[in-house]
């Protein structure tokens, strides 16, 4: 049944892949999109979309059902919070995310929206993405970051609050809110 | 249960935007809203937030998927792909764009492999302006430095041969690496381009290659086999650098080290 719905155009995929990997592969290009927008870097990004999917096909024995989207949202998460945790230790390093040229998205709010989600802590953009971009549930993304609801829900308010705060008063407003 | 006179509380317009609501409390909270107009402004501002979001990042979903992320090409051989990853990550490297770079393993901290490169890149800027003393055993006595190497460093070392690539063996010397022995050796060019490879015993079983430059410095570098190999060049000329990393490390593959 599952066939039917992953049905691919080449029918040698059908033969080499499992219902699994197809659900892992469906799932490719949302996890870029949370990356693109959590790591801002776009090699950067699909680079923790790799070491996801690799993580993700290494334990395909392992997934004992349950939700492979959540599961990986919960592995890209971490491996990005293992990522900033090492290069806060060698701030050297940083890329100069700024630079980035990005010809997506509508020019100015683009920008704007990606520099606000900037200035956001590493949790809370975390939850404003897996909410307002993935569409994930409060009780899918307290099990991602394996906190409570209540933690969610507080993340989320302040991630709001300091990125509206940033789209409509520009810097002064954010030492303010912060 | 609910009450439309229970004020509606900041968590409960969160969740009404996000749809978490409880049925029965919608209309309370859109009664609420009605009438306050504090309110509504913010839930508004949430909902253009979220329009913003999609108009910046849904693209990205829309892109054809890039090659190297491909499920078939990530279920190969753990080896195989390490080599396909590697051919990827130099084909998006030379293409340009942002100097982005990660160094992870299978196993191994993240910070592990980046020390290393910062020691290998360190290796290079303080020797490779020697004239005189670049290196204590000379490339002339080739088979002595590799079995010196090779027993203080306790992996096999192997002084690749690069004359192909138009360069010409220096010599090497034995250096302290973060947690043993790390062997470190030269090569020039007949104009005088420098290039250094430094190895030291890694966590990580096998990495893909990566790349990181700080200053007028560059390298590529990897894991393979529980060893950390950096490529180091002086300059920014990322076709020769992937040129000589793709020499050494097929060298690399076929010793077996």
């Amino acid at each position: 049944m599952l066939g039917k719905a992953f049905a691919p155009d080449n029918p040698c995929k059908l033969v080499s892949m499992t219902a699994f990997r197809q659900s892992v592969e469906a799932m490719i290009p949302a996890l870029r999109r949370y990356a693109r927008a959590l790591a801002r870097d776009a090699d950067i990004a699909d680079d923790l979309v790799q070491d996801t999917l690799v993580r993700a096909l290494r334990s395909e024995r392992l997934f004992l059902g349950g939700d492979v989207r959540s599961w990986l949202y919960t592995i890209l998460t971490n491996l990005n919070k293992n990522r900033r945790r090492s290069l806060a230790r060698r701030p050297q390093f940083m890329p100069l995310l700024d630079n980035n040229p990005d010809a997506s998205g509508t020019e100015a709010e683009g920008r704007d929206i990606a520099r606000a989600l900037s200035t956001l802590v590493e949790e809370q953009r975390s939850v404003l993405l897996l909410v307002m971009l993935e569409g994930l549930s409060y009780r899918e993304v307290a099990d991602i970051q394996g906190v409570p609801i209540g933690t969610v829900m507080s993340r989320l308010a302040r991630a709001r609050a300091h990125v509206k705060a940033s789209l409509e008063g520009g810097r002064a407003a954010l030492r303010r809110v912060k | 249960m609910t009450d439309p006179h229970i004020p509606v509380t900041e968590d409960e317009l969160h969740a009404y935007v996000d749809n978490e609501l409880p049925a029965e409390r919608r209309g309370d909270v859109e009664a609420w809203l009605a009438t306050h107009p504090d309110d509504a402004t913010r839930v508004h501002s949430w909902r253009t937030m979220a329009e913003a979001l999609h108009a910046r990042y849904d693209s990205i979903a829309d892109e054809a998927v890039p090659k190297r992320l491909e499920i078939e090409r990530l279920v190969r051989q753990p080896r195989k792909w390490v080599y396909g990853a590697i051919a990827a990550t130099l084909a998006a490297f030379i293409a340009g764009g942002g100097v982005g770079w990660l160094a992870r393993g299978a196993a191994a901290s993240p910070s592990a492999l980046q020390n290393f490169t910062v020691h290998a890149l360190e290796a290079h800027r303080l020797y490779v302006v020697e004239v005189r003393h670049p290196v204590e055993v000379p490339g002339s006595e080739r088979a002595h430095l590799q079995q010196w190497l090779t027993k203080r460093c306790g992996w096999l070392v192997r002084a690749p041969e690069l004359a192909p690539a138009g360069l010409k063996l220096v010599g090497g010397r034995l250096l302290p690496g973060s947690g043993g022995p790390a062997s470190f050796m030269m090569y020039e060019s007949t104009s005088g381009e420098r290039f250094t490879i430094y190895t030291v015993k890694s966590d990580a079983k096998a990495t893909q290659m990566r790349y990181a430059a700080q200053g007028r410095e560059s390298s590529l570098f990897w894991a393979d086999d529980g060893v950390a190999y950096a490529v180091v060049s002086s300059g920014i000329d990322r076709g020769r650098l992937t040129q000589i990393a793709q020499a050494v490390y097929d060298q690399m593959e076929k010793t077996g080290g």
